[in-house]
């Protein structure tokens, strides 16, 4: 067994920097992740990262901005805690070598985003996120902190009291890819869940292939509740035919959105007739989908994005990035022609639910990073705010973790009996196939740290036995991209009651299926068909409770739009969407929205761009 | 004397590291403009690596072909993932972000090393054999065991380390022109592919490589950090196997698929080098 104070699990810009942040404050900590760090997400990240740097600029002004981006579903004491962080943040990567991109006076350049009223996004290039994760990565090296690379998670090892707030998290259990061995990870401390989104539930994404939510999966199923499922931002302008992202930076630069017609139609059809292609990416992606399904669109598929009137000089300065992904990925020259560009699922603003410190509700076990929700992204973030959210809140994570005392925190986490329950009726039954009732006891949760995750060992080993002892049965692949499909058809940017249940019935037969998924390869070495197949469940898991999440809430809110609903419900509606698994049989419930912050206030106000 | 890249114009003289960049675009071109005029078939034919050291019929490596449905705009990764999903879902490859960002797909494709998610089927002769990256130990199909390559990375001391530091709430600053100095140099994405192709790694299993030599140069021209921190990076890439090794044989910057010019920048830290001998004569 392995062991140290702190374990994180994924090396992406959430985990390296609470690694860090653990490290400095005094603890052992370790990275456990499925890729080498280089090769996270955080990477492909283009366009920048919002602070408040400048005079003129204040950290008010971005927490406004950011719940009114939120369409008021954020809680304004981790919106306060971001954007009053945010800039501290963003010296600190600079003071680790982040190649910002820079004015002539040599400091660190900002430039306009979507939803925001101050031009407050710094930025390298449009490669910020590759270089936000190699500065941070090196930072890591720095340090001598352990990095446990390709080996993929697939367990928590936490207590097993019936009341999910008394659980305790001691540690983990995962597969050397290489070698296939399984092994115990013991955590002194905590383990922090910074694994990211989860796009591979739908198949237009500009998510990474490994982005699957195992964390969201694993913590949901430890009984830790999940929150706001259902809003999924889908980006307006990735790339047709590969999902490729094409950074907002280009919209931010200058660059125009055209219909066939030859029209900007985000001020020609009054969408944003103020802030135009720079409204918030909800908007400009019912824009988008709107004018394609009027007849507008080109190849009924897609729009146009022009940025050659800036002129060769500023792209290759500031957007170079993006001519070469639009050449390799759409054999389009961007320098002479414009993007076709459609809207592609991109970041879940949903996920572990956590407080200001990353604590979930089981001792012990934390979440940062895409994989959780605080929440501060509330029903729509703004562009910019992903890459802070990983740093403010990674760091904070790491910090607790390591045993630093941050003040106690405004928001509750975990099951609420008094909470109000959902009223939904769901078309089929979600949740296991077959739940387990009980699953084997360790002596009531008084067992000791060793003993639980050697449990967990044993018990994800008989699990790899089992699936790899199989003889034929149901190809995993069959299975996932059916139910991506079927994300992607019906719990997309526009959604209706009949369609999500469609979706729904999907995904309860992927459930069934699955019992009977199949791995072809009998190998230990390196096995990716049996790390698909364990990933493929996790999908499952975030495909079912998106769609839920999506029926349930009957109203327009940010990113969530229901055709039999077209207006955001105030009175009603401010609250979040909580999901607890219930070992098998998940329940929904509400938790109402803070809309209060330390000294002020955020009064719900209708959202004009 | 200037050892600077002429970016005027007017200037008629290319550097090296120019006419390589723009030899590789024009190859690129003539192969686009071959591929144009051919009656695209149904199906590609790949043969594809297989090795697995635990299963009794791949312990002994072996090709194996795979046909699979065309469509425009393929690339190697996705025949690769079409392959595998539709007949044989042991095949093994990484790959993680299809974008040419995480690096992780570096593959030896028709002799030439390359990203697969990056590489047009269309720009290929078939039938397109893939394999995995040379002079690496191969774990199993198309994976390699990178551990050498993190290892060579990790020798130049990749992080910044500045002498100084201004207060916790000031930025540092950095010329434009510093930035735009490194600025190729930082778009590495650890791929391994001009480690692979280079002759002289293949040899010397100590010498540093291209990819850690540029990291190196990230840092040493990087002017946040400082003389004394820049004096020991000269130590570090001045070492017996590190830039001197070089032959100029350009294999790095010819499969680099972020096209950092490797060569030039390695030159370049030879002359520093010397530069810094000849002062203390």
């Amino acid at each position: 067994m392995y062991e140290h104070d702190v374990l994180v699990v994924g090396g992406g810009g959430a985990g390296l920097r609470a690694a860090i942040a653990a490290h400095e404050a005094g603890a052992d900590v370790a990275i456990v992740s499925k890729l080498h760090p280089v090769r996270s997400h955080t990477g492909a990240a283009e366009g920048g990262i919002n602070a408040a740097l400048q005079a003129g600029d204040s950290w008010e002004d971005h927490a406004y901005d950011t719940m009114k981006g939120s369409d008021y579903l954020a809680d304004a004491p981790a919106v306060e805690t971001f954007a009053q962080t945010s800039p501290e943040e963003v010296i600190q990567l600079e003071h680790w070598g982040m190649p910002f991109s820079r004015e002539e006076d040599g400091t660190v350049s900002q430039r306009p985003f979507g939803g925001l009223s101050f031009p407050r996004t710094t930025y390298a290039g449009a490669e910020t996120g590759h270089h936000l994760l190699h500065t941070l990565y090196e930072q890591v090296v720095k340090r001598g902190i352990e990095v446990y690379q390709e080996w993929f998670v697939t367990r928590l090892a936490v207590t097993d009291e019936d009341d999910p707030a008394e659980r305790t998290a001691h540690g983990i259990v995962a597969i050397d890819t290489k070698t296939g061995e399984v092994a115990g990870f013991k955590a002194r401390n905590g383990v922090i869940l910074a694994t990211g989104g989860a796009g591979q539930a739908y198949d237009h994404t500009t998510n990474a292939v490994a982005n699957t939510g195992d964390g969201i999966s694993m913590a949901y199923r430890a009984g830790v509740p999940i929150e706001d499922m259902e809003m999924i931002q889908f980006h307006p302008t990735t790339l047709p035919s590969t999902g490729v992202l094409i950074t907002e930076g280009v919209r931010g630069e200058g660059g125009r959105l055209f219909n066939r017609h030859g029209e900007r139609f985000m001020f020609e059809y009054g969408y944003a007739t103020n802030d135009g292609e720079l409204a918030s990416r909800d908007v400009v992606s019912r824009a988008e989908l709107t004018e394609v399904n009027e007849g507008r669109g080109i190849e009924d598929e897609y729009v146009y994005l022009d940025m050659r009137h800036l002129g060769e000089e500023r792209i290759l300065d500031r957007l170079e990035n993006i001519v070469h992904l639009a050449e390799d990925f759409e054999g389009v020259n961007a320098l002479e022609q414009p993007m076709p560009v459609k809207p592609g699922q991109h970041y879940m603003m949903g996920g572990i639910e956590t407080n200001e410190n990353g604590e979930t509700c089981i001792d012990g076990l934390y979440a940062a990073g895409e994989c959780a929700c605080v929440s501060l992204h509330g029903a729509n973030r703004l562009g910019g705010n992903a890459l802070p959210d990983l740093f403010v809140f990674g760091s904070r994570a790491g910090r607790h973790a390591a045993g630093e005392d941050l003040g106690e925190p405004m928001i509750q986490v975990g099951p609420d009996e008094d909470a109000e329950r959902a009223d939904v009726e769901w078309p089929v039954e979600p949740g296991e196939v077959e739940p387990t009732v009980s699953e084997p006891a360790t002596d009531g949760g008084s067992a000791d740290a060793d003993a639980v995750v050697d449990d967990a060992v044993e018990a994800e080993r008989e699990h790899i036995e089992d699936l790899l002892a199989r003889e034929d049965g149901v190809k995993h692949m069959e299975i996932r991209k059916k139910v991506q499909q079927a994300m992607t058809q019906w719990v997309n940017v526009f959604r209706e009651e009949e369609g999500i249940e469609k979706a729904l019935e999907e995904i309860r037969e992927a459930r069934e299926r699955y019992q009977d998924v199949y791995v072809a390869d009998k190998s230990r070495t390196y096995n990716t068909d049996l790390q698909h197949t364990l990933e493929t469940l996790a999908v499952l898991d975030v495909a079912e409770s998106i769609a839920m999440g999506a029926l349930a809430r009957t109203e327009f809110r940010g990113a969530h739009w229901r055709a039999e609903h077209q207006e955001r419900k105030d009175d009603e509606w401010i609250k979040h969407t909580m999901l607890s698994w219930n070992d098998g049989e998940p329940e929904m419930w509400y938790r109402p929205v803070l809309l209060k912050g330390k000294d002020t206030e955020y009064e719900p106000k209708e959202r004009h761009y | 004397m200037s050892t600077e890249t002429p970016d005027t114009e007017t200037s008629e003289v290319a550097s090296p590291q120019t006419r390589r960049l723009k030899a590789k675009a024009a190859r690129k071109a003539e192969r686009e403009a071959a591929s144009e005029g051919e009656i695209e078939g149904e199906t590609v034919e790949l043969k594809i690596f297989r090795y697995d050291p635990e299963i009794a019929d791949k312990q002994e490596p072996r090709f194996d072909t795979f046909y699979v449905p065309r469509f425009e705009g393929m690339t190697v990764l996705d025949a690769l993932m079409d392959a595998r999903d539709r007949y044989d879902t042991t095949l093994t490859f990484r790959h993680s972000c299809r974008q040419a960002v995480c690096g992780s797909d570096a593959l030896f494709v028709n002799g030439s090393q390359r990203l697969g998610c990056k590489t047009q089927i269309a720009d290929l002769q078939e039938p397109v054999q893939i394999e995995p990256l040379p002079h690496r130990p191969v774990v199993k199909d198309l994976v390699v065991d990178m551990e050498h390559f993190y290892d060579q990375m990790r020798s130049v001391e990749p992080f910044f380390d500045p002498d100084d530091l201004p207060p916790a709430d000031q930025q540092q600053h950095q010329t434009p022109e510093n930035r735009e100095k490194v600025k190729t140099s930082t778009r590495c994405i650890w791929c391994g592919a001009c480690m692979s192709s280079c002759n002289i790694a293949a040899g010397d299993n100590q010498y540093l490589g291209p990819a850690a030599i540029n990291k190196a140069y990230r840092f040493y021209f990087d002017e946040r950090e400082g003389e004394q921190r820049q004096k020991e990076r000269l130590e570090i890439i001045e070492q017996e196997h590190g830039v001197w090794r070089c032959q100029t044989q350009f294999s790095c910057t010819e499969v680099c698929p972020k096209d950092i010019p490797l060569t030039e920048h390695i030159q370049e830290l030879k002359r520093e080098a010397v530069k810094n001998n000849l002062k203390f004569w």
